[in-house]
């Protein structure tokens, strides 16, 4: 047993770091919050770099590298509030032709939610829906080209991530070579990582932020109601790292939901903390802690939330 | 990332779980929790059965006579005995897990032929004397005083929460032997025989009803000087070396443990109709995902351990803050599944409920275990 990154794990965790710091630092981050519209130019740096082909095989162009592999990537793009399809990328890279190279931009939809969603309308390519209410839908993934999904307006609560509201998608046609569970699966997982990288960070603002703020005479995080705010904050972030980086290496279903589970509280509670710790700052639009509030609530409800995997752990206690 | 076993590994946990089973079926009868010459005689028996069968000290080194295995045997170890039923380390806890590490890392060549050997055949019962009445979460304080006389200190003074003291042979005892040094600079470590003239234990009720620890009192109680553990002030510094030995392993077999207590709790509302209550359900199932990341940030933690070569991470506050609260939580949840037996003090659910109180006060409260957290892993500045 050795429940640590390896040091292939650890250089690809901070070559990404790098890639993104460079390629979408705050600058970027702020300028995608005015203009949430997809940076092709990026998209394809992204795909240069291995993003979405990371898993493929090698003889077809990928980089023939694990779930465990992807889970370190996405916790550094949940980090960086990365915008975009980049799960959908990821997964369905091996799928449709031009994904892998980012030349073609796909989404996921999950057609059992209620509303059914659609990430970046006006960016996608391509859309793939899986499952649905209808009873020919179930377990079952169909695409459409936007064009032909009757679509109404959404306010996204994320600025970063454009949503529509999808209220038919008639002209689907079916794509039965995906393998819909796991994609599911794959896709709560990959979420999660997202989560957990979120939580991450949120940490070191709050902590940042306590180190250099002053009032009374002495930096806050001297103060044991702050330093104790932040400590929690850490506490949950490892704690979902442990999950998410196990269920990344068992890919079990079970532990993927418990996984997700424990990412979500840690992204939406410590965005939470790091905005209280901020005051006054943390109720702006200019501070950078409500992106990752509303985006981890985002994430919470996407490829199943709380309820669900409450109900699957009880009915795990009881086999 | 690797969960996977080595063959090494898998080889060590089969050889345990045969001798395991050979074993336990010939244990005698547990004795009831009030009888403490009964309790020191079961759990000593208990460490002599591993001494003799190659497993104690399992995890010290093998010059202190330990079998110097890795962080993950000594997990496979806990969790095996654990799922076994084997007897938990009961009253040889401070001398596997504190006295005897300190005196392997710190003591001379004597000191070590004198005190280990004991500990690993459960002939010797130590306990602990840190806190005070007024030196609790800032153990610095203490006030307990040794004043140098010939080849004695005379040590006078009172320590308190002391588990097992009633059953103890020797006490790792912090004194202050400098009154006049900064106060993390005066302080000494002595081994001290619990039958010394002038040492009275005044067992303390705990809320749960037992006497689990005792008040000592320490009048003119006279301890030789070889019985100092590390250079005389430098008590301190030796009592951090040994806080460090757990390795995140300490509450292994307790994880393992609440994760059984959770599975009787579904099956018991499933029998008394309480599992048909959402909420309580969902409930079960969320502590369900919390006892299963807790045993995954164990894994985390022993694999780092283990990378550093046995060198504690900064993942035991992190576990603990988070494992103590979780223990009150499956109690309180296992009195919801009791419904009215709740109430009914008799139940080991509720036993166990009012023992898991404890939880988020010993071996450093919450309160400083977030403190430690802040401080030493972020960084933040020390506070007044």
């Amino acid at each position: 047993m050795d429940f640590q990154l390896t040091a292939d794990q650890r250089a690809l965790r901070d070559g990404t770091r790098e890639l993104l710091t460079g390629r979408f630092g705050r600058d970027r981050l702020r300028a995608a919050v005015d203009d949430p519209a997809l940076d092709r130019a990026l998209w394809r740096e992204l795909a240069d770099a291995g993003f979405f082909a990371l898993r493929l095989p090698e003889a077809d162009g990928g980089v023939g590298l694990g779930l465990p592999e992807a889970a370190v990537v996405f916790e550094e793009a949940g980090r960086a509030l990365l915008p975009g399809p980049l799960v959908a990328g990821h997964l369905l890279a091996g799928a449709v032709d031009g994904v892998a190279t980012g030349e073609r931009i796909v989404a996921l939809c999950d057609g059992s939610a209620e509303p059914v969603l659609c990430e970046h309308p006006a960016d996608c390519d391509l859309l793939i829906f899986l499952g649905g209410r209808a009873p020919e839908h179930v377990g079952r993934a169909r695409q459409s080209v936007p064009g032909e999904v009757a679509r109404a307006p959404y306010a996204s609560v994320d600025p970063l991530t454009p949503l529509a509201r999808v209220t038919d998608w008639p002209h689907g046609t079916p794509c039965d070579g995906l393998d819909v569970p796991r994609l599911r699966r794959e896709a709560a997982l990959l979420t999660a990582a997202q989560q957990l990288g979120s939580a991450a960070r949120t940490v070191e603002m709050a902590v940042g932020h306590a180190r250099q703020r002053t009032q009374f005479g002495a930096p806050i995080g001297s103060f044991q109601a702050v330093k104790h705010l932040c400590a929690g904050m850490l506490v949950r972030a490892e704690l979902a790292r442990a999950a998410v980086y196990a269920a990344a290496v068992t890919g079990d279903a079970l532990d993927v939901t418990g996984a997700k589970l424990l990412a979500d509280e840690a992204a939406v509670d410590n965005a939470r903390d790091c905005l209280q710790v901020h005051g006054g700052m943390g109720f702006t639009w200019e501070a950078d802690v409500h992106l990752h509030l509303k985006r981890a609530w985002l994430r919470a409800v996407q490829w199943g939330g709380a309820q669900e995997a409450t109900e699957r752990w009880a009915a795990a206690l009881v086999v | 990332m690797d969960l996977t076993f080595t063959e090494e590994e898998e080889a060590f946990r089969a050889l345990l779980r045969t001798w395991l089973a050979d074993v336990l079926p010939k244990l005698p009868p547990k004795p009831a929790a009030t009888d403490w010459p009964g309790r020191r005689a079961y759990d000593a028996a208990w460490q002599r059965r591993l001494h003799d069968a190659g497993y104690a000290g399992l995890h010290w080194p093998v010059d202190a006579g330990g079998r110097g295995a890795t962080p993950t045997q000594h997990l496979i170890f806990l969790e095996e005995t654990e799922k076994a039923g084997a007897p938990y380390v009961g009253a040889n806890f401070v001398g596997l897990l504190h006295a005897g590490p300190t005196i392997a890392a710190e003591g001379t060549a004597a000191q070590r032929a004198r005190w280990l050997p004991p500990i690993l055949r459960g002939d010797e019962i130590w306990c602990q004397g840190f806190s005070e009445p007024d030196a609790g979460s800032d153990l610095a304080a203490l006030r307990t005083r040794a004043v140098r006389d010939g080849d004695d200190y005379v040590v006078t003074g009172s320590k308190i929460w002391t588990s097992h003291a009633e059953v103890a042979d020797w006490c790792e005892l912090l004194v202050r032997t400098d009154p006049e040094a900064p106060r993390h600079r005066g302080i000494s470590w002595l081994a001290m025989p619990m039958d010394a003239p002038g040492v009275t234990v005044r067992p303390l009720r705990t809320l749960a009803g037992s006497t689990e620890f005792a008040e000592v009192f320490l009048d003119e109680v006279r301890v030789p000087v070889d019985h100092r553990i590390g250079a005389e002030h430098d008590g301190w510094r030796v009592t951090v070396v040994t806080l460090s030995f757990e390795r995140g392993t300490a509450f292994v077999g307790e994880v393992v443990a609440c994760r059984r207590v959770l599975a009787e709790l579904a099956r018991t509302a499933r029998a008394n109709g309480r599992w048909d209550d959402a909420v309580l359900r969902r409930r079960l199932g969320r502590l369900n995902v919390e006892f299963a990341a807790l045993w995954r940030l164990t894994q985390w933690n022993v694999s780092e351990a283990q990378r550093t070569g046995g060198v504690p991470g900064t993942g035991g506050s992190v576990f603990k803050l988070r494992y103590s609260h979780a223990r009150q939580e499956l109690y309180d949840a296992a009195a919801e599944v009791l419904g009215g037996q709740a109430l009914d003090a008799a139940h080991p659910w509720v036993a166990d409920r009012l023992s898991a109180l404890s939880y988020t006060i010993a071996a450093g409260t919450s309160q400083i275990q977030r403190n430690i957290v802040a401080e030493r892993i972020l960084g933040l500045p020390k506070g007044r």
